[in-house]
């Protein structure tokens, strides 16, 4: 800081005058003053003095998105050290006379945030003692609505696994919202890690090699081969046992989904993609996806849009107990089991060869 | 009446054609959404326009089985009154972007980006419309996940890094909101917001659970505050938004960050109740943060050579402001943090997009330097820049005008906190008045330094959105009154 002062160049008038002249900005010199008392100011002043050296060094910088350059190197460096810095993330060694400051901030950081996340966990831990005692009849959440999910929810949703009742019939716009978190996931997935081919270019064959690890296949481990064949039919079957009995014992789409998505892993995992592919790729993983989603929407949206206006919705609840029974329940589990077993294994293939 | 079936209808229509457009190519999906956004327009000023002629709100259930049971939304004049400027902005946003989006995603992947946007659309109106604590938080997480997406479709540079700050800061964010919502629903019981708030009565009436209660409005509002990016959180936001293609950065700051405030106004309102929150000195925490950001984002602003990362930093000047009223802790306080954050969603996303239109003439650098004379190059990006960057100052006839005098005139009324709030709206007021100014001065500056690329011709789409924004900002400069009785009106409605 009194560096700055004893330069002539920097005196005051003299950056006005080049500030009127468009050269530089003299509230960058002037900001370190101004949060002095702050405990981030050794970050922010590594930051600034980072940022004046890239700008001395490559005016007007703008490689920030580009491969740098080896002259821009230098300079690139010490910028990135001192975001690295302000973000208070270890940063490179660093041989200037600045680190002993740093080494200081950093350690100040970590004690600051240790003793945070302490902090946060005894405020928590205090309140449950505040808390009613856990499982007291007398405790506020037992209460008319869980009353009536117990007592009523056989007659009024007809399935006799009551979650199931409560979170495909009383709550299920939540449930499709939650469908939607699983299919906007795997969009970001797909975002992140396919590999679309673009007319065969170089960065693609390069992506391409890279991520696929298909060069070790097919491996062909006979114990492995030999249990997935016992395995995989009996995975599936228990997959499909829990999705359409998810309206009559403990199960439904989401636990069953993932059943059946992992004995499909198992089953790419023996016998290789080239088997795999046979049975599932990317097309039929989209057509499932869409349809259960479409299904789920539309069969979900006449629900509401019947149970909004009192409308007689019109869909037989059937007898409880029978496996077709529980009115719209049985095809919502089946749709929400499919997205799910696709979604697991969409997420296995694409980080293991960036599509499917 | 069909017109209480359109918040339901916008919400499902928006998720569908998200998971329609996974099967669509670019150009279609683009299409879709277009007219989902444009439909949703329609649909919220029909609802709006509904509340406001019958004085009334209503709830809307989802499903066969009524309040305490059932999933529930509700929409009132404030409710539709926000879905409607939000849809409009996101429209305007997704317009204005629309060539750098095409530039800035992999061909392929196109449809995905406009998936990102259809689920983000449903997410907000979710957040806007919900009665029901659960659904917020289920929403929340798509509104998350969502912005993840749309920030690291880019796919280049710091983008990636951006997604990942964003995806941390947000999830500890959604994590302090879900332990708020377990704490709430294990001492009172219930979801949905108005048997929450019943019994939440009860428990200050009797006087139980206090610390409880306590922690709850402090992890929820903490929570809340991440996610918009309050001053002490707000690390993440001028990566988030400077590293984004531009829909991205506009819909994220002008949109998503205001979505989460919103909802925790409703929660204020209606869970809570805003008599207990103001009891709780709650809010003065938040009116200091408040006044703090609205200090410290525009010194940082001020430090910011890139132009985008100053406008990230204006950002969490302005998300101070709109604290700052929630935390002065009255009607009027709370009328002008809503009128502020309309004022903002519509400026941020007109100066993001307007940026854009400036940096294609002037070689797509980012130093703010480089944008010497850029304002001859685009006229209309450069006026556009100018009427945000005068709004955001606070410029008579312009939208930011009207909201820093609300919170001048609201800030009389609250005698403790006059003074802070005044001198705290005067400083913030000059040092926003520095980097903008110095922004536009440098935007009509003499451009020999700058090697001239050919004038570039704005396209037709960019233009009207950059119009339409102009035109937004003057309509809420000028005709205020009406929304601020819309705001007083929609609040009331919220006990």
């Amino acid at each position: 800081m009194s560096r700055r002062k004893d330069n002539y160049e920097t005196s005051r008038w003299r950056q006005f005058m080049q500030w009127l002249a468009g050269e530089i900005d003299p509230l960058t010199a002037a900001k370190v003053g101004m949060i002095q008392e702050k405990a981030e100011t050794l970050p922010d002043e590594k930051m600034e003095r980072g940022k004046v050296s890239t700008l001395q060094a490559t005016p007007g910088n703008e490689s920030d998105e580009r491969e740098a350059h080896s002259a821009a190197a230098q300079a690139e460096k010490a910028a990135g050290q001192a975001k690295s810095a302000m973000a208070a993330e270890p940063w490179l060694n660093q041989p200037s006379g600045e680190s002993r400051g740093l080494r200081l901030y950093r350690r100040f950081y970590q004690v600051m945030s240790i003793l945070l996340c302490m902090g946060i966990i005894s405020v928590l831990l205090w309140t449950i003692a505040y808390l009613p005692i856990f499982g007291n009849a007398g405790n506020p959440d037992n209460n008319e609505v869980s009353a009536r999910y117990i007592e009523k929810g056989l007659d009024e949703t007809g399935a006799v696994n009551m979650v199931t009742g409560m979170i495909l019939d009383y709550r299920a716009f939540d449930t499709f919202g939650e469908s939607c978190v699983l299919f906007i996931a795997s969009c970001c997935v797909l975002v992140l890690l396919r590999i679309d081919n673009d007319g065969g270019s170089e960065s693609w064959k390069k992506r391409q090699t890279e991520a696929n690890d298909r060069i070790f296949e097919p491996k062909n481990d006979i114990i492995l081969q030999k249990c997935a064949c016992v395995l995989v039919p009996v995975i599936l079957v228990f997959g499909i046992y829990i999705i359409l009995n998810g309206h009559l014992s403990p199960g439904g789409g989401f636990s069953g989904g993932a059943v059946l998505g992992s004995g499909l892993i198992l089953y790419l995992n023996a016998f290789g993609f080239q088997k795999a592919e046979r049975i599932f790729n990317g097309k039929i993983y989209q057509r499932i996806t869409v349809s259960a989603l479409t299904f789920y929407c539309l069969a979900k949206s006449y629900s509401f849009f019947t149970g909004a206006n009192h409308l007689n919705s019109g869909i037989p609840l059937g007898t409880p107990g029978n496996i077709l029974s529980s009115g719209l329940i049985l095809p919502l589990n089946i749709c929400v089991g499919l997205v799910v077993a696709c979604t697991m294994y969409a997420f296995y293939t694409l980080f293991r060869k960036g599509g499917m | 009446m069909l017109v209480q079936n359109f918040p339901f209808f916008s919400i499902v229509l928006a998720m569908f054609s998200g998971i329609l457009s996974s099967v669509l190519n670019g150009k279609q999906a683009r299409n879709v959404s277009l007219g989902v956004i444009g439909s949703t327009i329609i649909m919220s000023a029909a609802v709006f326009f509904w509340c406001l002629g019958n004085g009334e709100s209503y709830t809307y259930m989802m499903g066969h089985f009524p309040a305490p049971w059932g999933n529930e939304i509700r929409a009132g004049v404030l409710e539709g009154l926000t879905a409607l400027l939000f849809s409009v902005i996101m429209l305007l946003s997704v317009l204005g972007g629309m060539r750098h989006t095409f530039e800035d995603v992999e061909p392929s992947k196109v449809n995905l980006f406009f998936i990102m946007i259809d689920l983000m659309l449903s997410s907000l109106l979710a957040l806007i419309y919900t009665n029901d604590l659960f659904t917020a938080y289920v929403f929340v997480e798509i509104n998350t996940i969502a912005g993840c997406g749309l920030i690291m479709i880019r796919q280049k540079g710091r983008s990636f890094s951006a997604a990942i700050r964003y995806m941390i800061m947000s999830q500890l964010g959604s994590g302090l909101f879900l332990i708020g919502l377990t704490l709430l629903y294990d001492v009172t019981g219930h979801l949905l917001m108005s048997p929450a708030k019943e019994t939440v009565a009860s428990i200050e009436a009797a006087g139980r659970y206090e610390i409880p209660m306590l922690v709850i409005l402090a992890v929820i509002s903490v929570g809340l505050a991440i996610k918009s990016g309050l001053y002490p959180f707000h690390s993440w936001i001028p990566y988030t938004y400077g590293y984004a293609t531009p829909t991205a950065s506009a819909i994220l700051s002008g949109l998503v960050s205001k979505g989460y405030i919103f909802l925790l106004m409703k929660i204020f309102y209606r869970v809570l109740g805003q008599e207990n929150v103001i009891a709780s000195r709650m809010v003065n925490v938040l009116f200091l943060f408040g006044l703090a950001g609205m200090i410290m984002g525009s010194v940082h602003a001020i430090l910011e050579e890139d132009t985008r990362r100053m406008i990230a930093y204006s950002s969490v000047a302005q998300i101070g402001y709109i604290y700052m009223g929630i935390g002065l802790g009255t009607e009027s306080g709370m009328v002008a943090a809503v009128f502020h954050m309309f004022t903002h969603s519509a400026t941020k996303a007109l100066l993001f997009i307007s940026a854009v239109g400036l940096y294609e003439v002037s070689g797509e650098k980012k130093d703010f330097r480089s944008l010497r004379g850029a304002g001859y190059r685009n006229r209309l990006a450069g006026v556009g820049f100018t009427v945000g960057a005068l709004s955001m100052v606070g410029f008579p006839m312009l939208s930011g005008f009207i909201s820093k005098l609300l919170f001048a005139t609201s800030a009389l009324q609250s005698p403790h906190k006059m003074m802070l709030t005044l001198i705290g709206l005067a400083v913030s007021t000059v040092l926003n008045a520095i980097y903008f100014l110095r922004l536009v001065i440098t935007l009509y500056g003499r451009a020999e330094q700058v090697a001239v690329k050919g004038k570039q011709r704005c396209s037709f789409v960019f233009g009207g959105a950059i119009v339409c924004f102009i035109l937004l900002n003057l309509f809420l400069g000028l005709m205020s009154q009406p929304v601020v009785r819309a705001i007083t009106e929609g609040l009331e409605m919220f006990d």
